[in-house]
């Protein structure tokens, strides 16, 4: 089966949303406008005003001369592509391939998606009457929309808005479909139709049957791709507005869910058929997005991510759980879908007969790791790798997963307490003689008699740090056998408030 | 008749024993810690791993020495590529230094949390997880409640948890089978020799379920344990001598 696509046109899209915004301006004409060479100029008209007379590009004081009464409101440039972004967003739980067409349109790739709406007809009955449809309903776009189903996304586009007869164009009858049309039909340039239009060329039947050759000469290049995409000559690529995450799993209900039993149910189902395709392709995943398509067109997601690739549902549901609670159906949710953005490759594992520890590659480990990390943030769980630094602060990196292996061996060279403090706190002592262990020192206000000492192990710091002092450590012990490890930082200066510090506790 | 007696004895004791709960580990299974006359302070004279310790440090100086001590328990359960957790709010570990206890320090996964609450969850879902050597939770205050479902969840998978108590407010009784109480103890260097002794540390099990509590001295020499004679504290003689 070849690919469909919709095009949809906004005949009013401007307008229709400032009436949106704006109830009373239904009943009135209305323009918007935006300065132009120092004229403001019509950018938009609503269908009251066209039916005046008045055109886009027009000046608004001629507008005005046409219709006193005019309404003219500010025209926000960046508005068209908003509205549209969300529509397109909108239009996802028809089609997951859902992209812009500036200014005023949106091509939808609905390969394979009108069927689960019983065909073509129904399928775009719905789209636009959901769109259309401006009554009391929260479903209400309220937009003045055409929408033609064909092959290519030239024919759906041409026949959206020049299309006289269907809208929907049979697989195959793209040809017939198009050669009435008139010209502009075929997405040209301004300045190509007029030239076109002067020679009396105004449907895409005249044109269509010359020769590639004089066509080329006289119009370029690009009416002939145009022509050739309409066709379905020449392959033409949207880009959507969500990239097409390739596991993706959809599931629309037939009644809007608002219970958190339904989300859960919702999403077991998903995740059962999500990782039944990954096992299928030896992958597992390492994030997964749920998300909610709510009735009022809003969105609601949760996200989790995994430290090791996996398709194990429980575990998964298990990560989710905490999640649910956080999706607020609001008046309902229609469709859920379930995408896993990042997999990876499983590794198979093959299953000991004694259930021994198998250190850090442990699956059990993993969920664990994932189920805390869910929880409370992804920052919390840490692993240390050693690192080649005396400086203590430095002798140590945090790994950046759990197969990362240590480099080299973790020292054992010199004492290192067991207990360190953030920052070393600041001590009084007095040594009887300079780079001698201390005799005694004071420390928040309680002296320590120092009875036994190992030391000192001078640390510099890394040449190519300017200005740091090095430091002298000792091991200190005191009468009742606490171990502490005390360094004076710089060179021995003989002032009463020499510069000595408390890092540390041995065990 | 006497050794008849005695064995009836026995056998009821240990049958006391595993209605309490008390579970004898499986064949091979027992791990020798190398704890020497303590470990005949517990039933059947074994360590009772894939339980719940609790280990009180009033004092952050305390602190650091149950540290050394649970980190040379922690040694002989992760012996072969096991992987302790640690789950703590306020960790002051340093990593480095567990290396001289006998840990890999990259065996060791910390979760640094924010609240008491957190760790206490953590430390729960951490108990939980089979094929874990070891979980340590450094929680400062716990009810019996919360004691009893860490239990629970240790009788279940097997995994040996350390409760590190530091400065507790409460010392009402908790669910764990061992109570201890490590504090420094005076190093003795090898005679002749300057500086620093091995750590040596004053073991004190205050309370063990079905044991008997004792007092103990260790030190942490070439990689174990070594249990010292019980010495009467002496008299230390004045280092100053008096003049005038």
């Amino acid at each position: 089966m070849g690919q469909r696509f919709l095009s949809l046109w906004f005949r009013h899209l401007l307008t229709d949303d400032a009436a949106r915004r704006r109830p009373a301006l239904l009943m009135a004409a209305f323009v918007l406008a935006a300065p132009d060479h120092g004229r403001m100029v019509v950018t938009a008209a609503n269908y009251l005003a066209q039916a005046q007379g008045i055109q886009t590009g027009m000046v608004v004081a001629d507008a005005r001369v046409l219709l006193p009464g005019l309404e003219v409101l500010d025209d926000q440039p960046e508005r068209a592509g908003q509205l549209l972004r969300a529509m397109a967003l909108w239009c996802i739980r028809f089609t997951p391939v859902a992209a812009i067409d500036l200014p005023d349109g949106l091509i939808l790739d609905i390969s394979g998606c009108a069927q689960l709406w019983d065909g073509e007809a129904p399928y775009l009955a719905q789209i636009v009457a959901t769109l259309r449809d401006n009554g009391p309903t929260v479903r209400s776009k309220g937009y003045d929309v055409r929408g033609a189903i064909a092959d290519t996304i030239g024919a759906a586009w041409a026949v959206a808005r020049y299309g006289r007869t269907t809208p929907i164009i049979e697989p195959g009858a793209t040809i017939d479909a198009l050669l009435p049309l008139p010209v502009p039909a075929l997405r040209l340039d301004p300045g190509v139709t007029n030239r076109l239009a002067r020679l009396g060329l105004y449907k895409v039947r005249h044109i269509a049957g010359m020769a590639r050759q004089a066509l080329r000469s006289r119009f370029g290049n690009d009416l002939l791709l145009r022509l050739d995409q309409a066709f379905g000559r020449e392959a033409e690529v949207i880009e959507p507005v969500i990239p097409v995450v390739p596991y993706i799993e959809r599931l629309p209900c037939l009644e809007p869910i608002v219970t958190a039993t339904g989300i859960s149910i919702a999403l077991a189902r998903l995740l059962e058929a999500l990782c039944t395709r990954l096992q299928q392709d030896g992958k597992g995943l390492r994030a997964a997005v749920f998300k909610g398509y709510r009735l009022d067109g809003k969105v609601v997601q949760a996200g989790i991510g995994t430290h090791r690739a996996t398709h194990h549902v429980p575990h998964l549901l298990k990560l989710f759980e905490d999640k649910i609670a956080m999706l607020e159906p609001d008046l309902g949710i229609d469709l859920f879908t379930l995408e896993a953005p990042t997999v990876d490759d499983v590794e198979a594992r093959q299953p000991s007969i004694w259930s021994g520890t198998t250190g850090l590659q442990d699956p059990r480990l993993a969920e664990l790791v994932d189920r805390v990390a869910n929880r409370f943030g992804k920052g919390c769980i840490h692993r240390y790798l050693p690192a080649e630094h005396f400086w203590p602060e430095r002798a140590f990196v945090p790994a950046n997963s759990f197969d990362d292996l240590a480099l080299t061996a973790w020292a054992l060279t010199r004492p290192r307490p067991i207990h360190i403090l953030a920052t070393p706190e600041s001590i009084e002592v007095a040594a009887p003689i300079p780079d001698y262990p201390p005799m005694h020192f004071r420390h928040q206000g309680q002296l320590r008699k120092v009875v036994r000492a190992d030391g000192p192990e001078r640390i510099e710091p890394e040449w190519w740090i300017d200005g740091a002092r090095h430091r002298d450590y000792y091991a200190v012990e005191d009468e009742s056998g606490v171990r502490y490890w005390i360094f004076r930082s710089g060179p021995y200066t003989g002032l009463p408030s020499s510069p000595w510090f408390l890092h540390g506790f041995f065990a | 008749m006497a050794s008849t007696n005695h064995d009836i004895i026995t056998q009821l004791r240990q049958e006391i024993l595993q209605l309490q709960g008390f579970r004898p580990p499986a064949p091979g299974a027992a791990v020798d810690l190398g704890l020497g006359p303590i470990t005949d302070a517990f039933p059947n004279s074994v360590f009772p791993t894939g339980a719940m310790h609790e280990l009180i440090s009033p004092l952050r100086e305390n602190a650091a020495a149950t540290g050394g001590f649970m980190a040379g328990l922690v040694s002989a359960l992760i012996v072969s590529g096991g992987v302790c957790v640690w789950v703590s709010a306020a960790r002051q570990i340093y990593p480095p230094g567990l290396k001289a206890f006998g840990i890999e320090p990259d065996q060791v996964v910390f979760m640094d949390l924010r609240r008491e609450k957190d760790v206490l969850r953590a430390t729960e879902e951490a108990l939980q997880c089979e094929g874990l050597a070891a979980v340590v939770g450094e929680i400062r205050d716990i009810s019996f409640n919360d004691s009893r479902r860490l239990q629970l969840a240790v009788e279940q998978s097997r995994v040996t948890g350390f409760l590190l108590r530091h400065n507790p407010r409460y010392y009402q009784p908790v669910a764990a089978v061992a109570r201890w109480h490590i504090t420094h103890l005076p190093s003795e260097p090898d005679p002749g020799m300057p500086g620093l002794g091995h750590p040596r540390w004053n073991v004190e099990l205050s309370r063990v379920r079905n044991g008997r509590p004792g007092n103990w001295q260790l030190e942490w020499q070439a990689g174990r344990f070594l249990c010292r004679p019980r010495q009467m504290p002496v008299e230390q003689e004045n280092p100053h001598r008096l003049t005038g």
